[in-house]
């Protein structure tokens, strides 16, 4: 008789310290695909699983191993159908072992995927978030148990009572299970019966009435008031809490002056207002805005990678923002925020029209304006603390002084994106409560 | 009990199982078993897992307890991507060498497959481990569980003491040498301090009774003398050590000079667990062989009985099938000999040939053609061989030409393969002794062995690869290695390429030169 055991409750993801280890090993490697898979991907896809190459340094297991493009040795192989001694069978993958070894697919050459935690670790980690944010941002949106219909099975204290009864009294009628009112009636015959003159019909009468009670009695205990099959519970599906809509403009300079370096920086400063926003509410939609000396909306991938050429005039981006809001987004039934990003450069005298334009009119409307300037690492040491800057930098800082929800900040790395935020992440009663 | 079952004898019916089924098929098999085939086994733990269990399983080389190390997580992607692409399906089975023998289940497994497996790896697997003579000499099945679980604890013990990263440097060098972490010959047991006293009070009496005071006498040699006592100094030395030394890690693990008791320990850990696994890479082929003809030959009389249905029957011939599935060489599927395929085709040869063997047997194998008793035969043959020696033996002239077999002989720097021989009457021979060699894991493997190290002058560990048939080292694996073997030693490491006929050094490559 064999011992037999069941592991298949045992505890699951036996291998997750492993797996953990092995990401810590290959963290740097790792951060770098998934810093390139937000650069080339939407901003809205940031926050999901991805797939990564296997990373190649720091993973290896070497060991002493022939190499096989050395030496004599000798294959078996079956299947021979016409070979005989002394045959010459040309070689397969001719001209050397590089394009053989890179034919086979080894095990070190594959990709697998990363859990959305696993991805949003690594990308924080670029930003240095402060933990408190990063758990704030990873959490799933909080459930609300809605009724939703009936079940046959639940826990009894959502007996919905009255299905329950309905169930039960369509079921007694089926069954023809014997009524109260017709037992007291036999009951009552049969009192007046035993009361009146003995005689041999009467006799015969109270056996007969007798026995249509006990026939009654024993089928009225056989069929149960409220029987199991007749329970009905009140059935609960969880519910996302109702949040709000938001809508999320990013503004962008695209002239020239933006390089590759810049629009990365500005995209991953999108992609953390996207991943707040996403986490307050149910529904975002992204409205881009890119400009030159004229703004336009475009989709993301135009919005990313197209350049243009032309002049810097910032306030027509915000004259399109105010526009499109007008037109489809009333403030009341929206929360708006904003992320400008540029490199400070801007047609002189157009910095005044842009004070006017958020002063007047912007400000009042969003939930929240956060510029960022994006500045060359060399430059860090001289416009870090100063207030001196571009003519924008200046006409902004007017702005912030005036309106808390203004927030801008010079970046040179990634790890200055999260300072702009900062105000955002920090416990806001006001914010996202407007509806 | 399934009174409502189609037909009284059988054993179960229907595909879904249940312990009970289990237990009774389990029951049923072990006694043809020991009936028919006089199989001997350790007592049984079956455990039912789930697939991701199986996963979890495959990444930790095959055993239910293993400390944490990061390239178990990678094989575990690994085999998951595989997995998830259902490139590849998982194993029905897994079977541990250990007492009580512990077999895993897959839990989707019908009820059929449940039985073949039993089979196959209850008994069969079992069998082997228990009565072939590389398990019983290098492998103490008792223990091992213990062993690991104690493994488990001092490795996360170290970790928190010193850090996951101190000990996973350990650990990637040793994984490193696990190749040439092994004794691939039995020593001579160590002697008990006792007898070891005994012993050295022996010499010393010998020594005494021998002394002639005239030997003092003898003028020492000049010139010549000099360069021999420096070669008695490297023989001492050596003598010392116990060089040439072929295990790395156990050289390392005994005479590093940079390594704390911990370390040491890690090191032996991971040696002890290279040593447990050396038998299975000598026997692949019989392992399998000797598993898959008793699930043969066990299902086979099963339904001979009338104790299983044609329809569990059928599925079970439909599994076999696909297990011994072996593709010609030219068939894009091919991916090597199959060792079940390769072992249960030998292991039904010996069963012909005991019991009707042809002319050209009886040339071939005159001590067990016709002999009857094919059992008896097999019973030796799993119990004393592993495949090398399993495949010199057995392999017969029928089998050759069944599976057309041919050698191909490669030279890396002539542009085309020369066949070297094929079933034919020239070419059994040495087909036999090609296909033999091949599964000899003392040819097949790099042999790298520590030949010198002065402990008194340089400490520069010299390493020596005997290079036979001009097969170099894949360098880029080999630079690698040695960086490992130079933070365990913490000296100079060396590696001499020797050819094996000729004793010219092909060429050495040192730790200072890969910038270790």
């Amino acid at each position: 008789m064999p011992i037999f055991i069941d592991r298949r409750l045992n505890p699951k993801d036996k291998s997750l310290g492993n797996r953990q280890r092995f990401l810590r090993r290959a963290r740097e490697e790792l951060k770098r695909s998934i810093r390139d898979k937000i650069r080339t991907g939407r901003i809205a896809d940031a926050d999901a699983e991805h797939t990564v190459p296997m990373p190649e340094r720091g993973t290896g297991e070497p060991s002493f191993n022939d190499d096989k493009n050395t030496g004599r040795r000798q294959h078996i192989l079956p299947g021979n159908r016409h070979y005989a001694q002394g045959d010459l069978v040309p070689k397969p993958g001719q001209g050397g072992g590089a394009s053989s070894a890179g034919n086979r697919p080894s095990e070190d050459d594959f990709r697998f995927v990363l859990s959305r935690e696993e991805v949003l670790d690594l990308f924080f980690e670029d930003l240095e978030l402060p933990d408190m944010v990063k758990l704030n941002l990873k959490e799933i949106l909080a459930f609300k148990p809605r009724r939703a219909g009936f079940a046959v099975t639940g826990s009894p204290t959502s007996i919905n009572v009255g299905r329950t009864m309905r169930h039960s009294h369509g079921r007694r009628i089926a069954l023809r299970r014997p009524k109260q009112e017709e037992l007291d009636a036999i009951e009552r015959e049969l009192a007046v019966v035993e009361a009146g003159p003995p005689s041999a019909a009467a006799r015969e009468r109270m056996t007969a009435l007798r026995e249509e009670l006990d026939r009654l009695q024993r089928r009225r205990r056989r069929i149960a008031y409220v029987d199991p099959v007749d329970i009905r519970f009140n059935r609960f599906d969880p519910q996302p809490l109702p949040n709000t809509s938001a809508v999320m403009f990013c503004l962008m300079d695209v002239s020239g002056s933006m390089g590759e370096r810049e629009k990365d920086l500005a995209k991953r400063f999108f992609v953390l207002l996207h991943l707040f926003l996403k986490r307050r509410y149910d529904r975002i939609e992204i409205v881009f805005i890119r400009h030159t000396h004229e703004a336009q909306e475009v989709d993301e991938e135009t919005f990313f990678y197209n350049t243009q050429s032309g002049g810097t005039v910032v306030s027509t981006a915000l004259n399109e923002m105010h526009r499109i809001i007008h037109e489809r987004y009333p403030a009341r039934e929206w929360n708006i925020y904003a992320a400008q990003a540029s490199d400070g450069d801007n047609f002189g005298g157009d910095s005044e029209r842009c004070i006017a334009l958020l002063d007047g009119k912007l400000m009042r409307l969003c939930q929240y304006f956060a510029y960022v300037e994006i500045i060359d690492e060399r430059e860090t040491h001289i416009f870090g603390s100063t207030e001196n800057g571009t003519s924008l930098w200046r006409a902004y800082s007017t702005v912030e002084l005036k309106w808390p929800n203004f927030q801008m900040s010079r970046i040179a790395t990634p790890a200055d994106i999260y300072p702009v935020f900062r105000r955002l992440f920090a416990k806001h009663p006001a914010a996202g409560k407007r509806a | 009990m399934a009174s409502h079952a189609s037909k009284p004898g059988l054993l179960f019916s229907g595909s879904d199982w249940d312990f009970k089924k289990l237990s009774r098929a389990y029951e049923a098999i072990e006694a043809i078993a020991v009936e028919e085939l006089h199989l001997n086994v350790y007592p049984v733990q079956m455990e039912i897992i789930s697939s991701q269990q199986m996963l979890d399983a495959y990444s930790s080389v095959g055993m239910p307890l293993m400390y944490r190390h990061w390239s178990f997580g990678k094989h575990f992607l690994y085999q998951e991507m595989l997995y998830r692409k259902a490139g590849r399906g998982l194993a029905y089975e897994l079977v541990i060498n250990s007492n009580p023998c512990i077999v895993y289940l897959m839990e989707e497994n019908t009820m059929a497959l449940q039985a073949l497996v039993t089979a196959h790896a209850a008994l069969g697997h079992n069998h082997f481990f228990k009565n072939n003579h590389l398990f019983r000499q290098w492998t103490d099945a008792g223990a091992i569980l213990s062993y690991l679980d104690f493994a488990k604890g001092y490795i996360s013990r170290c970790e928190e003491r010193h850090g996951v990263a101190a000990v996973e440097a350990v650990l990637d060098a040793a994984h490193a040498l696990m190749g040439q972490g092994v004794f691939r010959y039995r020593r001579p047991p160590k002697l008990s301090s006792e007898r070891q006293r005994e012993g050295l009070r022996g010499r010393l009496e010998y020594e005494e009774r021998s002394y002639n005071d005239l030997w003092r006498t003898l003028p020492r040699s000049g010139d010549g003398g000099r360069a021999g006592e420096r070669d008695i100094d490297l023989a001492e030395r050596k003598k010392a050590l116990k060089l040439p030394e072929e295990n790395l890690l156990y050289f390392l693990e005994k005479n590093s000079l940079v390594l704390e008791p911990w370390q040491r320990e890690i090191i032996r850990i991971v040696r002890v667990i290279a040593q447990y696994f050396y038998p299975q890479r000598q026997t692949q082929v019989m392992n399998e062989g000797c598993a898959t003809f008793v699930h043969y030959t066990l299902m086979n009389l099963l339904f001979d009985r009338g104790q299983i249905s044609e329809g569990a029957m059928l599925e079970v011939l439909r599994n076999h099938s696909n297990v011994i599935f072996q593709p010609a060489f030219d068939d894009p599927r091919y991916s090597g000999i199959n060792p079940y395929a390769l072992g249960l085709d030998m292991m039904q040869e010996i069963q012909r040939i005991s019991m009707a063997p042809t002319a050209e047997d009886r040339d071939w194998f005159p001590d067990i053609a016709g002999k009857g008793d094919w059992r008896e035969v097999l019973l030796d043959a799993w119990a004393n061989h592993r495949d090398e020696s399993f495949i010199r033996q057995y392999l017969s002239p029928t089998l050759i030409r069944k599976w057309r077999l041919f050698v191909l002989a490669d030279g890396a720097d002539e542009p085309h393969y020369r066949v070297a021989s094929i079933h034919n009457e020239r070419g059994y021979q040495k087909i036999r002794a090609a296909l033999a060699q091949s599964y000899d894991i003392g040819v097949t493997q790099p042999d790298i062995q520590v030949v010198d190290v002065d402990l008194l002058g340089d400490r520069q560990l010299r390493l020596q690869q005997t290079v036979k048939d001009g097969i170099m080292l894949d360098e880029g694996g080999r630079d690698a290695t040695l960086r490992y073997i130079r933070r365990l030693w913490g000296y100079e490491v060396s590696l001499a390429a020797i050819d094996a006929q000729t004793g010219e050094t092909i060429h050495e490559r040192s730790s200072s030169q890969i910038g270790a």
